[in-house]
């Protein structure tokens, strides 16, 4: 096991992908990520990995450029953030109908306007449906690993789709904070060599990408959707194969002092271990509660999110974006959708929260959970609220 | 020819079949057709170089014709043809 | 768990040191968080940057608002920005001036302990520039015994290159010479 190392979340990103024998990255700087362009660019500059670093003159064609890559077979990487993500938006749902196993990292950072350029979720929640496999990471080690096992997930033969990795922007991205990096060989050990389904090779032409009409475009629909709901058997297996190899596990739900709680919480990214700290203060002065953390935002983890949180009575559900003139927050609508059919249920808050870079001390976790079990009458049950906003 | 379902479909909707567009006959979509006299014809092969559809071919005895598979009527070769040897006629 | 939160002006390198003693203190087998203040920074500007360190793993992720240190790199900043803000009761506040502790004592009215050292003087004298990031760990260690002045060796070492020992000589004298008035 490797000896802990302290370095830049960004920095020690744009390491762990240089050990995974990459291809290709064609990234577009944008902050908070351009750590990770700027270190992969040094990596590929000094000869330290083979693999070309295209610069492209945007996101838009970044995602062009992995996506032709991919497409040829080469293993191909690229990150972005906020409106650079946005700017991908219209690519995102043709690299997993094209079943292209390219992963990206996502500096999560507020969408504008106002421009605003610190940390939410806003950016990855409107690219919810564009049919990639989405993973949100808690820490600088988690960001590590799965910058790796991202790899092996898309490339699987059962998987063959786009994976994001959603990092916190600033939160974790520039935070310098120990952890273990995983040797060159130990990765070679765990990751195959890239095979590709079909590439675009002149000795054995193929078509990809090509035009589909109403006879066969609600087949491929359906074929998508079942290859990203299949996906997540492969994903558990390579969490477990990691966990041997690596001695960290990862499940698409966990749970921190859930099993008696009658009060839970849940956190998506970043904002668990603080989240972790507020239910420690909590449980010394009696109080019930727990936490679930989400880690798999897609395929959706529907039988263990029920599984997590079947036995509270009221659940927390915290969101770090806003679905407009809607239910309110997307995890929260989400989670409500998952549970819709249960005849035991928990009743379920939503606080939406940390907009914009907005600080989240421990206390304000402490404070969700008082709000919601001074709520005795249950009235605010089933409702959203932007926690700390000045009326 | 019977539609695949979604479990016959290659992954991510390959076609390894290279050129099997050719299977498709664009000409169903004609309402006028090209017609050439080769007494005007000079042979200089312009409606070849501006058939958008790559349909139009020369034959061994230097004069061109359209393949009616794939031709669509546009015209463009009867309007580029200088010496008028091109006319479109009604489909049918 | 000790909390530092640096002031200094954007250039004047208190993110590379917050980076500097965070990356030493985990090779010495510590924990340790370095961050900036996040958010667009501007030559010149007023920054902070904020570091923890403890032996045990750390989970919180929210900013420092009661540092138990309060490290200024540029002595201009005192009157401009509140240095004082959420100090600990019995916190320690380290400032980079010529000034006595006393004196700084005085014009803050600060009862808690107060240390400086002229640590622009020794990096001009030792490394011939006025930036005195990497020499105030010196006087930061020494205040704070959080770890050895030798554990900044190796990272100091990487990130400096051929100049590494210039920065370690500075951060030496600040330890040596800083002046502490409890």
């Amino acid at each position: 096991m490797g000896k802990r190392i302290g370095m830049e979340v960004a920095v020690a990103v744009a390491e762990a992908v240089g050990l995974c024998n990459i291809d290709m990255a064609a990234v577009y700087p944008i902050t908070p990520q351009s750590h990770i362009a700027e270190h992969l660019s040094d990596l590929v500059a000094d000869g330290k990995i083979d693999a070309e670093f295209v610069t492209v003159e945007s996101e838009h064609s970044a995602m062009s450029a992995v996506i032709g890559s991919s497409g040829a077979g080469a293993r191909s990487y690229t990150a972005t953030s906020s409106q650079g993500l946005m700017y991908m938006h219209e690519l995102l749902p043709i690299a997993s109908a094209m079943r292209l196993p390219i992963t990206m990292a996502i500096a999560n950072r507020a969408v504008s306007g106002p421009l605003n350029i610190l940390n939410d979720h806003s950016d990855i929640m409107p690219q919810r449906d564009s049919g990639w496999i989405s993973i949100f990471v808690e820490n600088g080690q988690e960001s590590i690993d799965m910058s790796i096992i991202a790899f092996k997930i898309a490339e699987h033969k059962d998987v063959m789709l786009p994976v994001n990795i959603n990092i916190d922007g600033f939160q974790l991205t520039h935070m310098v904070e120990p952890f273990e990096m995983p040797t060159q060989e130990e990765v070679n050990k765990f990751l195959p060599p890239f095979v590709p389904h079909a590439t675009l090779h002149p000795a054995k032409p193929v078509t990809m990408g090509a035009f589909a009409m109403s006879d066969y475009f609600t087949e491929i629909m359906k074929a998508k959707d079942e290859a990203l709901k299949n996906s997540k058997k492969v994903i558990l297996e390579v969490w477990d194969e990691w966990a041997k190899l690596f001695g960290r596990s990862y499940k698409p739900v966990e749970t921190y002092k859930a099993d008696d709680a009658e009060v839970l919480m849940l956190t998506m990214g970043s904002m668990g271990e603080t989240a972790q700290m507020a239910i420690d203060e909590l449980r010394a002065k009696g109080i019930k509660a727990g936490l679930v953390k989400l880690r798999l935002w897609r395929p959706f983890p529907f039988e263990e999110i029920k599984a997590a949180i079947k036995n509270a009575k009221k659940l927390i559900v915290t969101d770090r974006a806003n679905s407009f003139g809607g239910p309110g927050g997307p995890v929260f609508s989400e989670i409500k959708s998952a549970l819709y059919a249960e005849v035991q249920r928990p009743l379920i808050y939503n606080y939406i929260y940390g907009l914009g870079g907005r600080d989240v001390p421990v206390g304000d976790f402490t404070g969700m959970f008082e709000k919601v079990l001074a709520d005795t009458a249950n009235k605010q049950a089933d409702t959203y609220e932007f926690w700390g906003v000045r009326e | 020819m019977a539609l695949k379902t979604w479990r016959e479909l290659p992954i991510g909707c390959v076609v390894s079949e290279p050129g099997s567009a050719s299977e498709y006959h664009t000409g169903s979509w004609r309402s006028q057709r090209p017609i050439w006299d080769n007494k005007k014809c000079i042979k200089c092969g312009i409606c070849y170089v501006f058939c958008p559809e790559g349909c139009v071919q020369q034959t061994e005895d230097g004069f061109f014709v359209a393949n009616m598979d794939y031709c669509k009527g546009c015209g463009i070769c009867a309007h580029e043809c200088w010496p008028r040897a091109i006319a479109m006629i009604e489909e049918g | 768990m000790i909390e530092v939160r640096w002031h200094g002006r954007g250039g004047q390198g208190a993110v590379t040191s917050v980076e500097l003693l965070a990356v030493s203190a985990i090779a010495a087998g510590k924990y340790a968080q370095g961050f900036p203040s996040f958010g667009p920074e501007r030559r010149g500007a007023p920054v902070a940057a904020f570091t923890r360190i403890d032996d045990k793993k750390i989970n919180v992720r929210s900013g420092i608002y009661e540092p138990d240190v309060v490290l200024v790199l540029d002595a201009s900043l005192i009157g401009l920005v509140n240095v004082l803000d959420g100090l600990k009761p019995g916190g320690k506040l380290i400032v980079n001036t010529a000034k006595s502790p006393d004196e700084i004592r005085k014009d803050l009215h600060f009862s808690g302990t107060v240390a400086t050292v002229d640590g622009t003087g020794i990096a001009r004298k030792e490394m011939g520039v006025p930036i005195a990031n990497t020499t105030m760990i010196g006087a930061l260690l020494k205040v704070t015994g959080v770890m050895d002045l030798d554990a900044m060796k190796e990272s100091v070492e990487h990130r400096f290159g051929r100049i590494a020992q210039k920065n370690l000589n500075a951060m030496k004298r600040s330890y040596d010479e800083i002046k502490i008035s409890n």
